[in-house]
């Protein structure tokens, strides 16, 4: 048989038929389709692909175990270094990852890594083996980490296999961080992440919800319980309004609100689940981000019959990954580019009625590189709209540093924290993901968990 | 789990549960609320909390009935639990410890006033109270507030007890007549709030409120509970809920209180209940 160039293609919901419920999009792969994908590694000498990725997966040693048919194998090689592979199978932006380096793109498409990951994390939760391997025996020293997100789960993932008693301290009554409250069930089942949680818990680490670090106990209170080490994966949950006329009318939401009362709450379930949501008929939703796509594919799920990205620069610069824009549009969402409110309009009531907008065109480049977007004048126009969607990015809360003494943090208030070890300028306190970088990835914060929790046994054991 | 210890019924529609929460009731201080969630497909809802015992790892809530989640946590018993009861949330209040001090509360308000009452009173300041409902039926924590107070006025819609009238009316009075108050502490329902301010206004009396907003998290991670004070938005749960009473938009904040009417009334309708809110 001859080896293709292009991928096997994953199936999928067609996008009429989903946008009529919250199932999963992206079906997986069979059995032989992931042999077929996994068959067209190269299996490179020094694989560029282990490179891209920020937990450094033994990529193709677990591909050749699924070519093999040795599924088991395949992910235990995963797991050595990945506790989540279930959902950065799923929402890892590969394409800028591992796949990013694959030596096949320069013939025609890379390896298809992410989706043979999930297939092999898929498998072993069919199978039901999620297998405990702890690498170290049990020791006395105890470690906090603050936040559930993906961040926290790997630095207490790794370190309960080290032994480590640790205890993961979450505010929500859920698990997961934004993996739970924010990215929507079609594209990451929150079944997932509730046994990805339930792994870390099998490997020993206590997670305890309703407990919010600055409020209910404080850092005080965790160093007197004899906590030895301190992680904050406090992640950046506070969401950015514009700062224009009408922002607080009904029907104004951050997304984090609008995500948080479908992912989190279940509205798309009301009145089954008690909290509602009110999306309107006509939606915007305001950025380009991965976030923007989120809401606006959720808004025509919870019955929208039009939904708008609205999104200052044009298609290029939108941060959103690719598959998801195509995602959207193929679910019928319209994209008004080079397009920024100007304020939103309030009906006698108080609800929203609409929103100006100004067109705006593309000037010279700024600090990140981008071409700026500035507005023409005279252009405003107005969107007919009964719900807005702000999609604007988020910043650290800074309610918890604020509190730790000698805490340093930048201007915009992410912690500063070593690159290479995640130490903050707080003895006893690391930290690392979205509370150190700002809005970023998964995986990122998963790579950053993991050089923390290194740098936290280095440090344990010597103390 | 969070297990109710005690359960009392105030009024018709108000019931006071003692719950076990001994991380919350350890940092409790007057002015913070509790986000909690009564069944796993519940929605998470802000109360004050009304009473703490550290020693004995209690916190104690006052609900009124006014909804579905607070009606099926009133139909709670002790014995009961709760799957979630998240906090001390919010800004402690921040209390003077000497002079002379209004506090007023309107219907289930009165809950959230008194744990201020009672601190400020057991620090040595004079504490005038003015308490009101609609009806003397409805009136609650009579006794506990009068135990905390030099003086207790009390006030119905109906004249059905004490003042025939609004608290806003007693207020006026004792202003006028009496002068000179460091503060008032005014909690009740959002018109009642704003009437309190309007009237203290002129006589330049600093008057603190207690904002109600929908809440979802109660963290401060997703803005649904933003207000407007000093032409500022601020997110009630981290900010406050505690803020100037002459300077909060009411308006606004009465607006985005009806914002999810119709669902509730949906929600409503298998468990038959009533009233008017906190805020209502
Ligand atoms: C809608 C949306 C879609 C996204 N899509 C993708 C995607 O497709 N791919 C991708 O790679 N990334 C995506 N991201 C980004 C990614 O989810 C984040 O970068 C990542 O979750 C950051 O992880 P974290 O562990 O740093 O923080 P978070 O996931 O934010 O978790 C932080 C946790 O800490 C808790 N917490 C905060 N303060 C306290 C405290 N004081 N005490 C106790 N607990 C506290 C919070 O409640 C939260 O649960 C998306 C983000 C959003 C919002
Ligand atoms: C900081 C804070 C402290 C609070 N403390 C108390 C307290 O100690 N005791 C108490 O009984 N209530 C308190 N509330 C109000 C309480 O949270 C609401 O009554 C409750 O969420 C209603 O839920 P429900 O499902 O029963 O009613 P719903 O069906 O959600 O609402 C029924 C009616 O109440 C109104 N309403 C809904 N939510 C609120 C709200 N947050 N504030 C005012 N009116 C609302 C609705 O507009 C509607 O008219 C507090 C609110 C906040 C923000
Ligand atoms: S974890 Fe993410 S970046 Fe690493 S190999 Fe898997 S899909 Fe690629
Ligand atoms: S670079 Fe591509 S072909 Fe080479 S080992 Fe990695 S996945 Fe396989
Ligand atoms: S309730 Fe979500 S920010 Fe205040």
């Amino acid at each position: 048989m001859a080896v293709r160039k292009t991928r096997v293609p994953m199936p999928e919901q067609g996008s009429a038929e989903r946008i009529g419920n919250f199932n999963e999009v992206p079906l997986g792969y069979t059995a032989e389709m992931a042999q077929e994908e996994a068959g067209r590694c190269l299996q490179c000498k020094n694989p560029p692909c282990i490179e891209g990725c920020p937990v450094a997966v033994q990529i193709p040693q677990f591909i050749a175990a699924i070519k093999e048919g040795d599924f088991r194998r395949a992910i235990r090689t995963i797991k050595e270094t990945n506790n989540l592979p279930a959902v950065c199978g799923r929402v890892c932006p590969q394409e800028e990852q591992c796949e990013v380096r694959c030596v096949l793109r320069k013939k025609g498409e890379p390896i298809a890594i992410g989706r043979l990951e999930r297939f092999a994390a898929d498998w072993e939760a069919a199978e039901g083996l999620a297998e405990i391997e702890k690498t170290g025996p049990d020791k006395a020293r105890k470690v906090a980490v603050i936040g559930s997100g993906p961040a926290g789960l790997t630095v207490a993932g790794d370190l309960a296999k080290k032994g480590y008693r640790v205890t993961v301290f979450e505010a929500l009554h859920a698990a997961g961080g934004v993996l739970v409250y924010g990215i929507p069930e079609f594209r990451l089942p929150k079944a997932i992440v509730e046994r990805e949680v339930d792994y870390v818990r099998k490997l020993g680490a206590e997670v305890l919800t309703n407990v919010v670090v600055g409020y209910t106990l404080t850092i005080d209170d965790l160093k007197e319980q004899g906590y030895d080490a301190i992680f904050l994966g406090t992640g950046a949950g506070l969401p950015r309004f514009m700062g224009i006329p009408g922002e607080n009318l009904n029907g104004v939401y951050s997304a984090n609100e609008f995500l948080t009362r479908t992912n989190l709450m279940k509205s798309y379930l009301f009145p089954e689940y008690d909290t509602p949501i009110k999306c309107g008929r006509r939606v915007a939703v305001v950025g380009g981000g991965n976030v923007a796509m989120d809401a606006v594919r959720c808004a025509l799920r919870l019955g929208a019959e039009e939904a708008y990205i609205v999104y200052r620069r044009s298609d290029e610069e939108m941060p959103a990954r690719r598959e998801e824009i195509e995602h959207a549009k193929e679910e019928g969402v319209r994209f008004r580019l080079l397009t920024n409110p100007k304020r939103i309009l309030g009906d006698e009531k108080g609800w929203v009625s609409g929103m100006e907008c100004l067109q705006m065109e593309l000037g010279e480049p700024d600090a990140s590189g981008r071409r700026r977007p500035v507005p023409i004048e005279g252009s405003e126009f107005v969107l007919e709209v009964d719900t807005v969607v702000m999609a604007l990015g988020t910043r650290p809360n800074p309610v918890l540093p604020r509190q730790i003494q000698g805490l340093e943090l930048r201007s915009w208030g992410g912690i500063i924290a070593d690159e290479e070890t995640g130490r903050t300028s707080a003895p006893g306190i690391w930290a690392g993901g979205d509370s150190v970088t700002g809005s970023a990835t998964v995986i990122l914060a998963m790579g950053a968990g993991k050089k923390a929790a290194a740098d936290m046994d280095r440090y344990l054991r010597g103390k | 789990m969070y297990e109710i210890i005690e359960k009392r019924t105030l009024n018709p529609t108000i019931k006071l549960f003692v719950v076990k929460a001994p991380l919350v009731a350890r940092r409790a201080e007057p002015g913070q609320f509790v986000m909690v969630r009564i069944h796993e497909k519940g929605e998470r809802i802000p109360l004050t909390i009304a009473d703490y015992n550290p020693g004995a790892g209690t916190v104690t809530i006052v609900v009124q009935e006014v909804g579905k989640t607070t009606a099926l946590l009133g139909a709670m018993e002790p014995g009961d639990s709760l799957p979630d009861f998240l906090g001390p949330l919010g800004v402690p209040a921040e209390l003077p410890t000497g002079g002379r001090v209004m506090c007023v509360g309107g219907g289930v308000g009165v809950a959230p006033v008194y744990p201020k009452a009672k601190a400020m009173f057991e620090r040595g300041v004079e504490v005038i109270s003015v308490i009101g409902a609609r009806t003397a039926e409805l009136l609650i924590l009579e006794e506990e507030m009068r135990a905390v107070s030099r003086k207790l006025y009390v006030t119905t819609d109906d004249g059905s007890k004490g003042h025939h009238g609004f608290v806003t009316d007693i207020v006026d009075r004792l202003l006028r007549e009496e002068g000179s108050y460091d503060e008032v502490i005014a909690v009740g329902p959002l018109v009642m709030m704003q009437a309190v301010a309007r009237v203290t206004k002129p006589h330049g009396v600093k008057t603190w409120v207690s904002l109600n907003p929908i809440m979802v998290d109660g963290t401060g991670m997703c803005g649904a509970c933003r207000v407007t004070v000093g032409g500022k938005t601020r997110f009630c749960c981290v900010d406050g809920p505690m803020f100037d009473g002459h300077e909060v938009d009411f308006e606004e904040a009465i607006r985005r209180a009806r914002m999810y009417q119709e669902e509730e009334t949906l929600a409503r309708e298998q468990c038959r209940c009533g009233g008017e809110g906190y805020g209502g």
